[in-house]
């Protein structure tokens, strides 16, 4: 979220000094959320990825959750002073530099348009662009994926052409398809589940990205980059 | 092996869950109602993590193909063996054969079958719990269906129990100093205040200060709350983070949700609080149609709790092994 003073006594809460400063929450007593300041952007993301790297030094840590320019760290136990874990974070924080993740590159078909495609209509209403160019647009980027979460092995995926903007569906789809390709407002991805989904839809892909047999169950981790390679088109 | 003979739906195989996943999306999962699990498997001789059927729909009946200490625990109801009434929170051996069949409590919302040497279904990412979302985990990832047979691990301590049983003092009564009461019948709910409670008028008064009631579109993923809606005094963009189970999240139309143990391991929605963690294994018994109120905790009574909790769980298990080294001297 923006980084809003608060004017009441949130638990823990650090009033930012300027615009630099991280803001800290917590959920329930032993999970502490840090939100970067700033814009939604590559920059905010390397630090975040800096402090994960830190934080995984810290013995009585049980999760550290990347996030979207934030990150969740759940703590073993209830820690005895959260004042104390508070000024860890921020001090984590401060110190932590940008750094950039080596990544793999991930090729992943897509049949655009088609049955699977149930929105993308709706976008090229709201951009102005024909169908051609949607696909066009959205396959010529390459993604960064910046945080894992939501669904096993869902990649929050970062580098959306602005002109793709779609917010999300104010009534979910019911039963979306696994394997859809879908815009969520400034962000792309790939539905890893079927069933109920905000995002909307513009083509699918097979190509199996979560297998809880695996030692490494998921396919996508932060930092890898992302390419859509149209398979087939279907407009 | 134990054998469904009859089930509702969305009953399934849990565990303490599978936390450590969250970081690729996976959800902890695990038993809405900890706690049972842990005083249910101590009381059968095992360690308090071995996986355990969640019954959340009743009646479910099921068959012990081989002679099984077992206790039902959770539940305010009373289980019945061969149709012979016996007491929950209590362990009993059954023998091949005798048919155990649990019917619906009188107000709590779930029931654990704890057999000594645990459900023997796989381990899926160091975990033998169902995933419901992600189709993986406990029995074929799915919930129970009649007909399923389900193996007991090995090495179980097949010492016997007394022939009366071996019985708990169940966590409502033996925690009862640590647990809110009201006078009104609505479960109290202690919870701290999270991220955006700033952004909610008064000091969030209209949330802490409301009944609310679980709605029918609730289940393990979380509770969704009917009352008066609470706003926000200014509308936020939320960037996705992760969240765990008992935050309590306020989506636009202002009724909140309480994320559950198959939580979205992320979410968007302003965070007015969260539920401590000591709580949760209440709220997991709560039904559908009840009331609840949250009441604003502080950082030090959560810990008091856990404590209390952490005292209450090892006095079984301590016990229940003494009287179990008691039986093999003497046998």
């Amino acid at each position: 979220m923006t980084a809003t003073p608060n004017k009441h006594n949130l638990p823990y809460e650090i009033i930012p000094a300027g615009t630099s400063r991280a803001r800290i929450s917590s959920i329930g007593a032993r999970s502490f959320l840090l939100e970067a300041p700033g814009d939604f952007d590559l920059a905010a993301q390397r630090r975040i990825w800096a402090l994960t790297q830190t934080l995984k030094g810290w013995a009585d840590l049980a999760e550290i959750i990347p996030g979207m320019t934030n990150l969740l760290a759940i703590f073993k136990e209830m820690p005895e002073d959260p004042d104390e874990v508070v000024g860890r974070l921020l001090s984590a924080w401060d110190s932590s530099q940008s750094i950039d993740l080596v990544g793999k590159t991930i090729e992943i078909p897509v049949h655009y348009g088609g049955e699977f495609a149930t929105d993308l209509a709706a976008l090229c209403d709201l951009s102005g662009l024909a169908g051609r160019e949607v696909v066009r647009i959205h396959h010529q980027a390459t993604y960064r994926v910046f945080a894992l979460g939501s669904a096993p092995g869902f990649g929050y995926l970062h580098g959306l052409d602005p002109r793709l903007y779609m917010p999300r569906k104010t009534v979910p789809s019911l039963k979306m398809a696994k394997g859809c390709v879908t815009i969520g407002g400034m962000q792309t991805g790939v539905a890893m589940l079927t069933g109920p989904n905000g995002w909307n839809s513009i083509g699918f892909a097979e190509l199996q990205m979560f297998d809880p047999l695996s030692p490494t169950p998921a396919m996508m981790a932060p930092g890898d980059s992302v390419r859509f390679v149209p398979e087939r088109i279907e407009l | 092996m134990i054998e469904i003979i009859e089930t509702g739906p969305f009953n399934t195989v849990q565990d303490l869950g599978r936390p450590g996943y969250r970081d690729i999306g996976v959800s902890s999962s695990g038993a809405m109602d900890p706690l049972a699990v842990r005083i249910g498997n101590s009381l059968v001789g095992n360690d308090e993590g071995l996986a355990v059927l969640e019954i959340q729909t009743f009646p479910i009946r099921l068959r012990f193909d081989q002679r099984t200490v077992f206790a039902v625990s959770g539940t305010d109801g009373s289980p019945l063996l061969d149709g012979v009434e016996l007491l929950s929170w209590c362990a009993y051996s059954a023998e091949a054969g005798q048919v155990l069949e649990l019917r619906q409590p009188r107000k709590l919302a779930r029931a654990y079958v704890c057999v000594a040497g645990g459900l023997d279904v796989p381990s899926v990412m160091g975990s033998r719990s169902t995933s419901l979302r992600g189709g993986f985990g406990g029995h074929a990832g799915r919930p129970l269906e009649k007909g399923d047979r389900i193996a007991i691990g090995e090495g179980a301590d097949m010492l016997s129990v007394p022939a009366s049983g071996l019985a708990a003092v169940e966590p409502t009564a033996a925690l009862a100093d640590f647990v809110p009461q009201s006078d009104d019948g609505a479960l109290l709910i202690r919870a701290l205040p999270a991220g955006e409670h700033g952004l909610f008028a008064e000091d969030g008064m209209a949330f802490w200060g409301q009944t609310w009631r679980i709605s029918s579109r609730s289940d393990r993923t979380g509770y969704r709350l009917s009352g008066d809606p609470i706003m926000p005094m200014e509308s936020v963009e939320m960037r996705s983070h992760g969240v765990v189970p008992g935050v309590i999240q306020v989506p636009p139309g202002g009724e909140p949700i309480v994320q559950m143990s198959d939580a979205n391991t992320a979410g968007g929605y302003p965070k007015i609080a969260g539920v401590i963690e000591c709580d949760l294994w209440r709220l997991g018994q709560a039904r559908i149609g009840s009331r609840i109120r949250f009441v604003r905790s502080t950082h030090a009574e959560a810990r008091a709790v856990e404590q209390a909790v952490a005292q209450y769980v090892e006095d079984v298990r301590a016990t229940s092994q003494m009287v179990k080294r008691a039986l093999k001297a003497m046998a």
